[in-house]
């Protein structure tokens, strides 16, 4: 892993982090802030009422001019534990009452505090709002909190018609209240929420990014990773490599496609590396048969002379006529590897599966016995016939009776031959072999090939002009066009090249995208649509379309010997590859190979070491 | 005055010609070998031969290049060709050349005799004949095609077709005792054995399939009476009806029979 800042999951993980962080600071923030306002403005109708309190319960006191009875009040409410000081001061600025007794008759500056809000203006206020009598300040600047509340005593009629005769009628403003109230409590139960958010918050964002990780990892880290390990093995050209498909989500659906892939993959190459070394191989045993060949030609005609020469010495004879009828064998035997190096297309026709095996197994039999081999034949009765080369399938079969009753040894075993006919879906094998327009012109180009196969060739008019285009003969999913340029929504017509006569089917657009759709006879599947849009592809063949499936006559070989270590199994339909040492040539399961693929079967292997192993061959039964 | 002899042997591999020389001999028969085309053209200016064996596959001139000389030189001896790569091609280009037949190595002595036999029986015949018999295939039916002088195939309306022997291949073994023929369902390749025409001598000579396919009718005529590839090789003599696997390269491997013509024709 080259850098652990760049793995996806860290990036998304730190991404959701961030965002948590973020948003729940904010949060944080904005209930910190709200508590702190909402317990200051409980401090505040707190020290409203307690000053209208003292304010009503003094005033009558007042109005008797009874100042010893008004001091008393605010003495005693002073002392209370939540108010710090509660005073009057009159309009000159002097300190009348106080809950401080030493403060009384000291004269207060229109800068302090108290009086700050209404004398702040060139005019003194008259009328106060309730929000602006109170204030917070600090007596020094390390000192706590204070909240002070100033509440105007107004002149009422009571005031100047009372008998003290004290304020006089013109005054609007007598005094002031003034309460302050330490907030040293208050500031500690904010402290206290706010350390209690902070934490709160801070567990919150800890708790989402560990949980995110977490799931991150499981979600999204480890299958990209496991992804990331099968690309490495895959570059490194292990294509046997699969990843575990736990999820059905798309990072599984995505292990799922590349395990396809792979495999896929695999099959075509190990088709490819097949087909390379078969070629090379024939190659090979040309040369091999050719020198082969002459000295075999020495052995057979002096052994044929001197048989012909001693017809008068039987027991010379005898001996002579095996050396003869081995010359022979072998004389057959290069036959066949030359017959097969080059690669002669089986010569098929239909043919008993069932009685091939009895004839493969007659050829065997006495073999098979005296090497203490039991052969069960499990042979479904009704099998269908298969258009095969029996004699090519009846050598697959000793090939591979032979290799079971190798692999079987002196101990004994069992060999089971199996045959079932099954039915299994065919994936885009067909393509175009014949194609002809409406007056049965030959659509087929076979100068140009698409794909080793002759295309299709069609002449196109498109916006005045006109020229050729070729279609991949191969039915997949889409079409593949290649040539010249044109445009379906602009009313491109198509032709047949030799007598233009349109292609176009007027009758029916394209189910996919609406454009017209062009089609022409495509035997021996019938009719073939085509979307005039080189966008689109959609196409149909009907007849192949409804035989999506195929019927397969399955044959299977397996044994209770030795069985196939997994590394030999991808090497087994190799030339010359061989674990019989000495005995074998490495050629029997090639040739097997090479027969099934001519047959456009398939052949696979299934092996426990010390167990046996099962050879399975499918071959479609129509070719 | 040119030296007679019976047999010219070339093959580049000494085993192979002694071998050959071997059995000549025991046949009463004279014979040379020559290891080389070049020095066996040589020795042609000197002598004359009545038969020659000769391998496809040598080095210096090979098989192919000695027929062309044969021809251009016009000298009228047979060859029979012998191939330890017994292909199709090999088979379809020695019979085109001329060759009277080609046998695939390793081959037994009576499988060598019978050829032998029947090229001498060939040698005898033209010389006797009073035109070359180039295209002697009496072939009574249109779409006749023949491998070389030995088997004619005829394609029927059906897309089957009848496979029999030449008149030239009967004409060299002497007299039909019998003929063994493949069974129904077996199949048949071009150049390949497809037949075993058994003379009175008791000698066996394999005759080769002239096209590919699947046996779908054993001519029971021929085999209860098989003096008729004798009398009439073309119409009741026929072997086989086969189901062609691929007939247009099959076709285009074979040469095209033409009316018979010169004096000695029939009709």
């Amino acid at each position: 892993m080259s850098n652990f800042k760049q793995k996806i999951g860290f990036k998304l993980t730190i991404a959701v982090c961030a965002t948590a962080l973020v948003t729940i600071s904010i949060f944080a923030c904005i209930n910190i802030r709200s508590q702190r306002r909402n317990l200051l403005d409980e401090v505040e109708r707190h020290a409203v009422q307690i000053c209208e309190a003292v304010k009503s319960s003094t005033e009558y006191d007042m109005l008797l001019n009874e100042p010893h009875r008004v001091r008393e009040t605010i003495k005693r409410m002073g002392n209370q534990q939540s108010i710090e000081r509660i005073r009057i001061i009159n309009k000159a600025g002097e300190i009348t009452h106080s809950s401080d007794a030493e403060e009384v008759g000291k004269m207060v500056h229109k800068n302090e505090e108290s009086c700050y809000a209404c004398h702040s203006r060139d005019r003194p206020l008259e009328h106060l709002e309730m929000k602006e009598r109170t204030r917070v300040f600090r007596h020094s600047p390390s000192g706590p909190r204070i909240l002070g509340i100033i509440n105007p005593i107004y002149n009422t009629p009571s005031c100047w018609t009372a008998a003290c005769h004290a304020h006089p009628e013109s005054q609007t403003v007598l005094g002031v209240f003034d309460v302050t109230m330490p907030l040293a409590a208050v500031d500690r139960d904010i402290a206290r929420g706010q350390i209690a958010i902070a934490a709160f918050a801070l567990s919150a964002i800890l708790a989402l990014s560990l949980i995110l990780g977490i799931l991150v990892k499981l979600w999204v880290d480890i299958p990209v990773q496991a992804l990331l390990k099968a690309t490495e093995h895959v570059a490194a050209g292990d294509l046997g490599y699969t990843i575990e498909e736990k999820s059905s989500d798309e990072l599984g659906m995505l292990a799922r496609s590349f395990n396809n892939m792979t495999r896929r993959l695999s099959e075509a190459r190990l088709h490819l590396v097949q087909s390379d070394k078969l070629a090379s191989l024939g190659r090979l045993a040309a040369g091999i048969a050719h020198e082969i060949n002459n000295p075999l030609t020495g052995v057979l005609t002096y052994s044929s002379f001197l048989l012909k020469r001693s017809q008068d010495r039987p027991e010379e004879q005898a001996d002579l006529q095996v050396i003869v009828r081995e010359t022979i064998r072998c004389r057959e035997i290069v036959k066949n590897l030359l017959d097969f190096a080059r690669q002669s297309t089986p010569k098929k026709s239909a043919a008993d599966i069932n009685e091939i095996v009895g004839r493969a197994i007659s050829v065997l039999d006495r073999q098979l016995t005296l090497s203490h081999v039991t052969l069960v034949r499990d042979l479904r009765p009704d099998l269908p016939l298969a258009v095969v080369d029996s004699n090519q399938i009846q050598q697959v079969l000793i090939n591979l009776i032979v290799n079971a009753a190798d692999a079987i040894g002196a101990k004994g075993g069992t060999i089971t031959v199996r045959t079932a006919a099954l039915r299994l879906p065919v994936s885009g094998v067909t393509h175009i072999r014949k194609a002809f327009c409406a007056k049965h012109h030959d659509l087929m180009d076979r100068d140009v090939k698409m794909g080793g196969k002759p295309a299709v060739r069609i002449k196109v008019r498109s916006e005045g002009r006109e020229g050729f285009i070729h279609l991949n003969p191969m039915y997949g999913e889409t079409t593949n066009i290649q040539g010249m340029s044109f445009d379906a929504a602009k009313g491109a017509q198509f032709l047949c090249p030799e007598c233009s006569t349109s292609l176009m089917a007027e009758d029916r657009t394209c189910p996919s995208c609406k454009a017209p759709l062009f089609a022409f006879e495509a035997p021996p599947y019938g009719r073939m649509q085509i979307c005039t849009s080189r966008t689109c592809g959609w196409r149909r063949w009907e007849a192949i379309d409804a035989t999506a499936e195929k019927d397969f006559i399955e044959l299977q070989v397996s044994d209770t010997g030795c069985g196939i270590s997994k590394s030999d199994t991808q090497r087994i339909f190799d030339p010359f590859y061989s674990t019989k040492g000495a005995k074998g040539t490495g050629l029997g399961l090639s040739v097997v190979w090479g027969i099934i693929d001519n047959h456009e079967g398939t052949i696979d292997v299934t092996s426990e070491e010390g167990a046996g192993s099962t050879f399975v061959i499918r071959i479609p039964l129509k070719p | 005055m040119k030296r007679e002899r019976d047999i010219l042997v070339i093959d580049d591999e000494p085993i192979v010609t002694q071998g050959l020389m071997k059995i000549c001999l025991a046949e009463d028969l004279t014979v040379d070998g020559e290891g080389a085309v070049s020095a066996a053209l040589d020795r042609l200016t000197t002598t004359n031969y009545r038969l020659i064996i000769c391998d496809v596959m040598m080095p210096g001139l090979n098989g192919f290049q000695f027929l062309a000389e044969v021809a251009r030189r016009d000298i009228g001896t047979p060859v029979v060709m012998t191939t330890g790569y017994s292909t199709v091609e090999n088979a379809v280009q020695s019979l085109r050349f001329g060759a009277v037949d080609i046998v695939p190595k390793p081959f037994t002595t009576d499988e060598m005799l019978a050829v032998i036999h029947r090229g001498l029986a060939y040698g005898r015949l033209r010389d006797g004949a009073p035109a070359r018999p180039t295209n002697a295939c009496a072939e009574p039916r249109p779409n006749g095609h023949r491998l070389g002088h030995i088997s004619w195939v005829a394609v029927e309306p059906s897309g089957s077709a009848l496979v029999g022997v030449c008149d030239m291949f009967v004409k060299t073994l002497g007299k039909v005792h019998g003929v063994e023929l493949s069974e129904p369902g077996s199949e048949v390749v071009l150049s390949n054995a497809a037949a075993v025409i058994v003379a009175d001598s008791s000698m066996r000579f394999s005759v080769m399939s002239p096209i590919s396919g699947t046996i779908l009718e054993v001519n029971p005529a021929v085999i209860g009476n098989p003096a008729s590839i004798e009398s009439n090789p073309y119409a009741e003599g026929w072997f086989y009806r086969v189901l062609p696997s691929d007939l247009e390269y099959d076709l285009r491997c074979l040469t095209k029979c033409e009316a018979p013509q010169g004096p000695s024709a029939p009709g």
